[in-house]
């Protein structure tokens, strides 16, 4: 029987977290994924967990004995957000390249300068291209939910890659919302053991691990990375699915909200879809026809089945929680990766670009409601007015 | 029983470091580790530092490693082996692997250690975790090519510190790392040098068997960078012992000990002079830099016979 509480996002977190039970945690603090570690080592300190914690010295040492411990074996976790990852940055890629199948908990937070604490998504747009599956989490069940599968779909004998599973940062971290908690020992049982293949313990067998790499053999190396990245999508859809004739949710690549029958929809991501969700229904009340698609895996990007569930639309909007400084019309990487999914799908229709609550500002259901708005706008008009908009900011 | 550290006996010991590497001959780094891994008989696990050692024992597809090996960074050497440490502990502990008296051991040059490797060593040693780091401490960047390190002597001629017209070579001294690690209170740090053999095998077995965080420096020769023939390395490390500009001491729980004590202190210009780096040093106008330099070395030897209770 499973139970309901009453758990901030970042509690949930560190619940999945015991109940996961990693042989090792390497984290160092940082707001707002702090209250994770705290409570986890709540966990350690009570004896409720076998895990080694090591409470390192900075991000860049967390992912440094994350990717020790990987190698050697162990199953390994960690939680971190914004500077603190572009701290570990050099060493998230190793990670992906060592085939570590590390989990980490990113609490998606605003990345410097000017610090700000709050939530928007620029932290993890900094590592689309580490090799990392990345996966989004409108609420705290979410990451929950998503953090279980993601051991299995790391440690998955065709992927071994690392995991992110990204949440925001305050809004859900620190928002309190009624989650089910799954049997520990229902838990247990779907994470099951981990079997490394190569581990650096195996004394009886030396390995070595990072050795120099050149010309010669990088590149394969490259390759092997995609192979994984490529098999990433089938094993996250073969786990959903366990996970949801065990635990009774159903997850997939991306959530389509009255989509199907949509004449426009918006793309977002984390919690805005919450907000968007309650804008959908209330325009469909109005009789518009309107739709959300909520993007769940976000890396290995499913282009295809975004081009199939989004085809039939009129117009489509993306809302982007951080800026692509420079790219084309200073866009958000969403966005970006969306259209050119489409394009190159063979989608032709009006799209446009919403950056939105950067560095934690509120996005309010009246402000999706004039992008729904606009698309239906374009929807008529065959275009849109803007390509890029920054909503709510002071010009 | 411990292989006793007698030639006869240490030569029937497995390589764990395999011949065939890429080190230049005459490395310190490589007569360091083999001294190193002879002393210590049962299993280990070595982490590595981005670096020479790294580089030159490791192009893939070959090791040069016949024990598990692992390099992740330039600047990490010490939380990777950490982490290994915390979960080979972590795996005992809930029965998943048997205990196996396991040693870990990493390997960083003072680049990766003195400075871009220091907080991740700071760091592990505070933590405790049950490992020795080894510097092989060569006195600058020499894998990328001789640049300056904070570990680089007053006056040395490096590829960032170039003796030129108006600055005649680096001009600062060096940061005294081993002092560092000893005021972490750690159980064991040393200070050693391949030239005495069985001090640095026999500290390696100290450190090994401290139950905590352990740390040796150990100097090391490079002759590309310090410009001696490829065969001087052991002669001219020793020489740098015996002028006292790198004592061998240890600090076990504490207590500072002086390992070896040179009968004569000769002036470390005779140790500068046998290194091309130093040698715009003889300039006449340069003089000033030698005496700064031998000032140092007393100073800090002084100190040293203090601490040790020999002055």
């Amino acid at each position: 029987m499973s139970t309901f509480e009453a758990l901030a996002g970042n509690e949930a977190v560190a619940t999945a977290m015991r109940q996961i039970n990693p042989d090792l945690v390497a984290a160092y603090p940082i707001t707002p994924q702090t209250s994770t570690v705290q409570k986890f080592a709540d966990f350690v300190s009570d004896g409720l967990v076998d895990t080694e914690f090591v409470c390192v010295e900075s991000e860049h040492s967390a992912m440094s004995a994350c990717v020790g411990a990987s190698a050697a074996g162990a199953r390994v976790m960690t939680a971190t957000a914004a500077n603190g990852l572009a701290l570990m940055w050099e060493i998230v890629y190793i990670a992906a390249s060592n085939r570590c199948p590390i989990v980490m908990s990113l609490v998606n937070r605003a990345l410097s300068g000017p610090i700000n604490i709050h939530c928007d998504h620029s932290d993890v747009m900094g590592m689309r291209d580490a090799g990392w599956i990345i996966l989004f989490s409108e609420s705290g069940q979410e990451a929950y939910d998503n953090l279980i599968q993601a051991v299995r779909i790391a440690e998955h004998p065709d992927v071994l890659l690392p995991v992110a599973v990204c949440q925001d940062g305050f809004i859900t971290s620190h928002g309190m919302e009624r989650v089910e908690v799954y049997d520990d020992p229902d838990v247990k049982a779907f994470v099951g053991q981990f079997k490394p293949q190569w581990s650096l313990l195996d004394l009886e067998n030396p390995k070595t691990y990072g050795p120099l790499d050149f010309y010669d053999y990088y590149y394969e190396h490259k390759r092997q990375q995609v192979d994984a990245m490529e098999h990433a999508q089938g094993v996250i859809m073969e786990v959903a699915k366990e996970f949801n004739a065990k635990f009774g949710r159903d997850y997939g690549l991306f959530e389509s909200y009255r989509v199907e029958d949509a004449d426009v929809a918006v793309v977002a991501a984390n919690s805005t879809a919450g907000t968007a969700k309650v804008v959908v229904d209330q325009l469909r009340g109005d009789g518009l026809k309107v739709g959300l698609l909520k993007p769940r895996l976000f890396r290995p990007f499913p282009a295809k089945e975004l081009a199939d569930a989004l085809g039939h639309l009129k117009a489509v909007a993306v809302m982007d929680r951080s800026i692509s400084f420079g790219a084309m019309e200073n866009a958000g990487p969403l966005f970006l990766e969306l259209a050119a999914a489409l394009a190159l799908h063979g989608v032709q229709m009006p799209m446009a670009d919403y950056v939105y609550g950067l560095g934690g500002r509120d996005i309010l259901p009246g402000e999706i409601e004039s992008v729904y708005r606009d698309m239906l706008h374009a929807a008529e008009t065959g275009q849109v007015e803007q390509m890029v908009t920054y909503l709510s900011v002071r010009e | 029983m411990a292989t006793k550290l007698v030639p006869k006996e240490l030569m029937k010991r497995p390589e764990r470091l395999a011949p065939g590497h890429r080190l230049c001959a005459g490395c310190g780094a490589s007569i360091i580790v083999r001294q190193m891994m002879a002393a210590i008989d049962g299993p280990v696990v070595l982490a590595n530092a981005t670096g020479c050692l790294e580089v030159a024992t490791t192009i893939y597809p070959y090791t040069a490693w016949r024990v598990p090996w692992i390099h992740n960074a330039f600047e990490n050497a010490a939380s990777t082996i950490s982490g290994v440490e915390a979960a080979y502990r972590s795996l005992v502990r809930q029965g998943k692997m048997e205990e196996q008296n396991v040693k870990f051991i990493a390997f960083g040059g003072d680049g990766g250690t003195y400075d871009i490797g220091i907080q991740a060593l700071s760091g592990a040693a505070e933590r405790g975790h049950q490992f020795l780091y080894v510097c092989y401490d060569n006195g600058a960047y020499m894998n990328t090519g001789i640049q300056r390190s904070s570990a680089t002597p007053l006056g040395a001629n490096t590829t960032t510190s170039p003796a030129g017209k108006a600055i005649p070579g680096k001009q600062q001294n060096r940061k005294d790392l081993t002092a560092i690690m000893a005021a972490h209170n750690i159980p064991y740090v040393a200070q050693a040098s391949p030239s005495r053999w069985r001090d640095l095998m026999e500290k390696t077995r100290k450190a090994v068997n401290c139950g905590g965080a352990a740390f040796i420096n150990v100097l090391s020769s490079c002759n590309r960078g310090w410009r001696h023939a490829a065969d001087e390395t052991i002669e001219i490390t020793q020489l740098g012992v015996d002028t006292c500009y790198w004592p061998l001491y240890e600090v076990e729980n504490g207590e500072w000990r002086l390992t070896y004590k040179p009968k004569e202190k000769p002036p470390v210009e005779e140790w500068l002079e046998r290194q091309g780096r130093f040698r715009h040093l003889f300039r006449p106008e340069n003089r000033h830099i030698i005496d700064q330099f031998q000032e140092e070395v007393d100073l800090r030897w002084e100190r040293l016979l203090r601490l040790c209770g020999e002055a």
